[in-house]
């Protein structure tokens, strides 16, 4: 038995409906929500700011310190607050996901803080915690080469996909899940996680299909901080 | 062979690419990348013969070399003091800088400046790590008083609006609210006078509006209206 139909009616290359929106914690100097399908993320970037303890400190240039964390009510069944080894292990690689897109050197001994809260988790949290902290990025202000897009590709049912929900990531016949984040410009991957079997053909057919979806998500990030901005600021200017 | 992608003043976006080849030059907010220069934040292009910069519409201040700042004392030392002025690092005021009475070695420094007063200062000095040196010997620096006035925290990004060209927005917000206004370049405001309400409220507005056309005319209006009751009283 393989996967024909997908469980809510997509084709195999067609991600879920994203809506994304820029500034809307008002406390934060940047900050940004990221919904795709039922998953919803919201970031915020506080800094560049001191950090203390001072031995953290790096003279020679900023340091990235990123939080996630997935409401306690974000999931079926309650999840209990606070870190756990899944939301640090997270945190480090969405850490290491946006650092290849962002210049710190103008900031040495100082901080820019990203939290990143899953409001409503339905697969793929780790891509859209990614894509709203690279905005919220943008929007605060901090020099950056590029925006970072992610998404998750995979294999369910021996068909290769993009985009996986909940139901895909636990399909019975087996399901490998595999988040990418890239930047987009010159087509950088910056994060890359398997979970599951893939071979090493297939791979490269799900990249390709991330980079497609990649490409989508950008010009949808785009269009949220020109929202903010050309509302603020009109073109005439 | 170059080609630009941007018209001035146009809305980029970090990653943008807004020129190719060698024949224009990055400034501020644009960086080269091989054969490309790419925006790095948010901003307005501003293209310049060959050379071309960004304006930036967002983020926390910068600091610059002669720029004027509102900073807070937050520690007072052996030989200097402490200011935060709204960026990451804190910056120094050394005694030398702070002062033109001579300044004995055990004195008690908090008789020029304590905890918590507020100064309006210059940034005199910067190193690459981003120590900042700050100096009180200039025309127009002072301390502010901890009695009167207050003060107004803007985006750093819309401080030369609230200047205006040649100073004309904040000279006619000082005539028609009878207040002394003091403008740090890191988007703090002090003011002290008459009508300190009536000149928050003009600098709110500039800040809401920064980008439409006809500013300095609706900051007269909001003004001028308060102008007249002044002179039926």
């Amino acid at each position: 038995m393989s996967y024909t139909k997908r469980n809510d009616g997509r084709k195999f290359d067609q991600i879920r409906e994203i809506e994304a929106k820029v500034g809307i914690i008002k406390s934060a100097d940047g900050s940004a929500m990221f919904k795709i399908g039922k998953t919803i993320a919201i970031a915020a970037v506080h800094g560049p700011r001191d950090l203390y303890p001072k031995f953290m400190q790096n003279p020679r240039k900023g340091i990235l310190r990123c939080n996630y964390n997935m409401m306690s009510f974000s999931v079926d069944e309650r999840i209990r607050p606070g870190p756990s080894r899944r939301s640090k292990e997270i945190s480090l690689v969405t850490e290491n996901a946006l650092l290849p897109a962002l210049s710190l050197e103008q900031f040495p001994n100082a901080v820019v803080d990203v939290f990143i809260e899953i409001q409503q988790a339905d697969a793929g949290t780790r891509c859209a915690g990614i894509c709203a902290a690279s905005m919220a990025l943008a929007d605060a202000g901090i020099p950056m080469k590029d925006l970072v897009c992610a998404i998750s590709v995979g294999r369910v049912g021996g068909k290769i996909l993009v985009d996986l929900d909940k139901f895909e990531e636990d399909y019975e016949e087996g399901s490998t899940d595999m988040p990418v984040a890239m930047l987009p410009r010159k087509d950088e991957i910056s994060l890359l996680q398997i979970d599951g079997h893939i071979k090493p053909e297939e791979i490269e057919e799900a990249l390709e299909l991330a980079k497609k979806s990649c490409k989508k998500i950008l010009e949808i990030q785009r269009n949220a901080l020109k929202e903010k901005y050309e509302k603020e600021y009109g073109q005439d200017e | 062979m170059s080609n630009l992608f941007v018209k001035d003043k146009q809305l980029v976006l970090p990653g943008e690419i807004v020129a190719e080849g060698m024949d224009y030059l990055p400034a501020y907010g644009i960086f080269r990348d091989n054969d490309q220069l790419v925006a790095s934040k948010v901003g307005l292009v501003s293209i310049d013969n060959r050379l071309i910069k960004l304006i930036p519409l967002t983020g926390t201040y910068t600091p610059k070399v002669n720029d004027t700042v509102i900073g807070r004392i937050v520690n007072v030392g052996f030989s200097g003091w402490t200011v935060d002025f709204g960026f990451s690092n804190l910056a120094q005021l050394p005694v030398r800088d702070a002062t033109h009475e001579f300044v004995d070695r055990r004195s008690d420094l908090t008789q020029y400046f304590d905890f918590d007063d507020l100064i309006v200062t210059k940034i005199s000095n910067m190193s690459k790590g981003n120590l900042v040196d700050l100096t009180m010997k200039s025309p127009g620096l002072f301390k502010l008083s901890k009695e009167k006035g207050r003060l107004v925290d803007i985006t750093p990004s819309k401080v030369p609006r609230v200047i205006g060209k040649q100073g004309s927005m904040i000279s006619m917000i000082k005539r028609l609210t009878n207040c002394k206004l003091s403008v740090g370049q890191n988007g703090k405001i002090w003011i002290e006078g008459e009508n300190e309400e009536l000149a928050i409220k003009a600098i709110e507005l500039i800040e809401k509006e920064s980008h439409l056309p006809g500013l300095t005319e609706k900051i007269e209006k909001l003004l001028g209206g308060n102008d007249v009751l002044h002179k039926k009283e």
